[in-house]
């Protein structure tokens, strides 16, 4: 039975739902419990934005709370994995990806391949991503590109409380490592979202709006404003397809192509900084493989090559905003 | 004679056939390395093997062990198959990862070898995951990492010390103390004047060992292990010891004193002083130790010849592994 629920409380249930299916699905993470060792409650917290509150007293063996200390917890989710657990590591926000980046890249992402297929290390990296929620340089970025780049890693940007339900279920079911990235700013977007589990497969990309002059890729935060985007060029007369990319390793280029072949226009849409980043790496694939159809340039709208600054005013502009994508279409229409 | 050791004569005997095995492993790679038969980097084990095999003596499958870059050793002590491991090393498809991994990535899980690493202090926060996961799977295994003096430094091992602490994990942390960090020194480059010091900073109890000496590691690791299969948390085990090559091969070793590598091959050999204690004692012949030489002497030929006739890699193996194919 479906009921409206919003992202955070999908991930939360997601969670409950596969610790209680598979007692050697563990979570470690900082203050993912919270208050551990105080005189105070011993869950104060479930999350520094309480989307893994309650889960300790339903799984209290199966959830850790660690120090602040992310290469180690992080490598101790991986290392733990590959001897018969299967971990969800929480790293509170994407940006602490800095210190504990081998023991994602160099270790997880490489053992299947460099062990010779002989180790499987299924293990989720959840982390809050994304700007807008006026967190400054350090805390609102958007690392996808940069995790998508390197092969073994599995890397998820869910747009939508549904997808992010049924993405999150099939992480911590995958056996390989998987980068959950969850937009900090859509914590709080509600949708129908059935009580029972399910798993959405990874590389398949959803159409959320059909249209037959242009199409915009887009994942994650970006997915909401180019609906909003299309909604305002409707009334221009211009009919955009949005294709919400969900996965971005695997990605569903053929999802892609068939749409571009259909509407011979191409924005990308990336919160990502612009330089090699979500939006060129689609771009250069269409312009490779679907030239022909291309009846104009391919936009992108992007943040700039930039730090995310602090300043309220400052950063509603560096965030790709509806305007911002309606103008970038109108550019390709007219062109 | 009444055998004055903690193991018995098939037990001794087993010891000195994987520390010779890891030795001539080892010489022989020196040799064919030189030869340029063998591409990429290799790091030698050669002169600390009283470590590796005085701790893996302990082990069981069940037991995970982390390695170095300097792995071979770790492998060879804990049960990898030689003959996979030398065919790694030349690249080949019947390697112990199918040439995909070479010297510094062999791993089998199997045997409870989660794999040598080519990052240093990296396989830290690894065996705290598998102690985490023997915790909660409920087995009595534990976790070793072996990290050198110089990755001793790196802040994931500090992170992880602190980390097992608090968890009380079954890790212990052995540190291989050879005196260089690549081609530095110890003295430069560890603040600390020991390492039990920095053992007692993390709430755990730290040993230091006469690495070269299988029986002082033997001892120590037997009661490091015991206590963390016992639920009593992790351990520092340092264990000083002696490197008779380089840092890689094809190190010139500048660094190092004159006549100190032909002083520590003549006077601190750990192979040397075993042999000596074991058959001073009475326990084991130095015919009998001869017999284990010649078997050694034959495997390694033969993991040569078979490494160096076995085929390649197939080029649709390069994009293979890579992702779980469901």
């Amino acid at each position: 039975m479906a009921r409206i629920l919003s992202m955070k409380d999908a991930i939360n249930e997601a969670i409950d739902q596969e610790m209680t299916r598979d007692k050697t699905v563990i979570m470690m993470g900082e203050d993912i419990v919270g208050g551990a060792g105080t005189a105070g409650d011993d869950d104060a917290w479930g999350g520094v934005l309480g989307v893994t509150k309650g889960l300790y007293h339903k799984h209290p063996e199966q959830m850790i709370d660690t120090p602040l200390s992310e290469s180690a917890y992080v490598g101790a989710a991986i290392g733990a994995a590959t001897c018969g657990l299967r971990p969800i590591a929480e790293l509170m926000f994407i940006d602490f990806l800095g210190v504990c980046m081998d023991q994602i890249y160099n270790q997880a992402a490489k053992f299947r391949y460099m062990f010779g297929g002989k180790v499987e290390t299924p293990v989720v990296i959840r982390a809050m991503c994304g700007a807008g929620f006026r967190a400054a340089a350090q805390h609102s970025q958007m690392l996808a590109p940069i995790l998508t780049h390197i092969p073994g890693l599995k890397v998820v940007c869910p747009s939508n409380a549904y997808d992010t339900k049924g993405l999150l279920i099939q992480a911590i079911r995958d056996n390989d490592p998987v980068i959950f990235l969850e937009h900090k700013n859509l914590y709080g977007s509600e949708c129908d979202v059935p009580e029972e589990p399910y798993a959405i497969p990874f590389g398949e990309a959803n159409i959320v709006r059909e249209g037959r002059d242009l199409t915009i890729v887009a994942y994650g935060l970006m997915v909401p404003n180019s609906l909003s985007a299309a909604e305002v060029l409707k009334k221009e007369g211009i009919d955009v397809e949005v294709i919400d990319l969900r996965t971005l390793s695997p990605i569903d280029m053929d999802a892609v192509i068939e749409s571009v072949e259909k509407t011979g226009r191409l924005v990308c849409v990336d919160e990502a900084n612009p330089r090699c980043s979500i939006a060129t790496d689609i771009s250069a694939t269409v312009a490779r493989d679907a030239f022909k159809a291309l009846k104009a340039p391919i936009g992108m709208v992007t943040a700039p090559h930039s730090p995310v600054p602090f300043s309220p005013s400052l950063e509603d502009i560096y965030i790709p905003s509806p305007e911002r994508i309606a103008a970038g279409v109108r550019k390709i229409i007219e062109a | 004679m009444k055998n004055p050791f903690p193991i018995n004569k098939d037990g001794l005997l087993e010891a000195y056939q994987r520390m010779k095995t890891i030795r001539e492993f080892e010489e022989r790679l020196h040799v064919d390395f030189g030869r340029g038969e063998i591409p990429g980097f290799v790091h030698l084990y050669a002169g600390e093997e009283a470590a590796g095999v005085g701790i893996m003596m302990h082990l069981q499958d069940h037991d995970r062990i982390a390695s170095t870059h300097r792995g071979h050793g770790h492998c060879i002590a804990k049960g990898v198959d030689v003959k996979a491991m030398m065919a790694e090393i030349y690249g080949k498809s019947t390697g112990s990862c199918g040439g995909k991994g070479g010297s510094m990535h062999i791993a089998d899980l199997s045997k409870g070898m989660m794999g040598a690493n080519g990052i240093l202090g990296a396989g830290a926060p690894l065996v705290c995951g598998a102690a985490l996961a023997a915790q909660k799977l409920g087995h009595d295994g534990v976790g070793i990492t072996f990290f050198g003096d110089g990755a001793s430094n790196q802040g994931t091992v500090l992170e992880s010390m602190n980390l097992a602490a608090i968890w009380n994990l079954p890790v212990i942390f052995v540190v291989e103390n050879n005196g260089y960090a690549e081609a530095t020194s110890v003295d430069y480059a560890v603040a600390a004047d020991s390492y039990v010091d920095r053992a007692t900073g993390f709430g755990m109890p730290g040993i230091t060992v006469d690495g070269i000496d299988f029986f002082a590691v033997y001892e120590a690791a037997g009661e490091v292990i015991k206590r963390a299969r016992e639920g009593a948390g992790p351990t520092l085990l340092e264990c000083k010891m002696i490197r008779f090559f380089g840092h890689f091969e094809g190190d010139a070793q500048t660094y190092r004193a004159p006549g100190e590598n032909e002083d520590n091959r003549k006077n601190r050999d750990c192979l040397k002083l075993f042999r000596k204690q074991v058959t001073e004692a009475g326990v084991v012949s130095d015919a009998e130790l001869d017999a284990v030489d010649a078997e050694v002497m034959t495997l390694i030929d033969e993991a040569v010849e078979e490494a160096i006739a076995a085929p390649l890699p197939k080029p649709e193996e390069l994009t293979t592994d890579v992702y779980v194919s469901y």
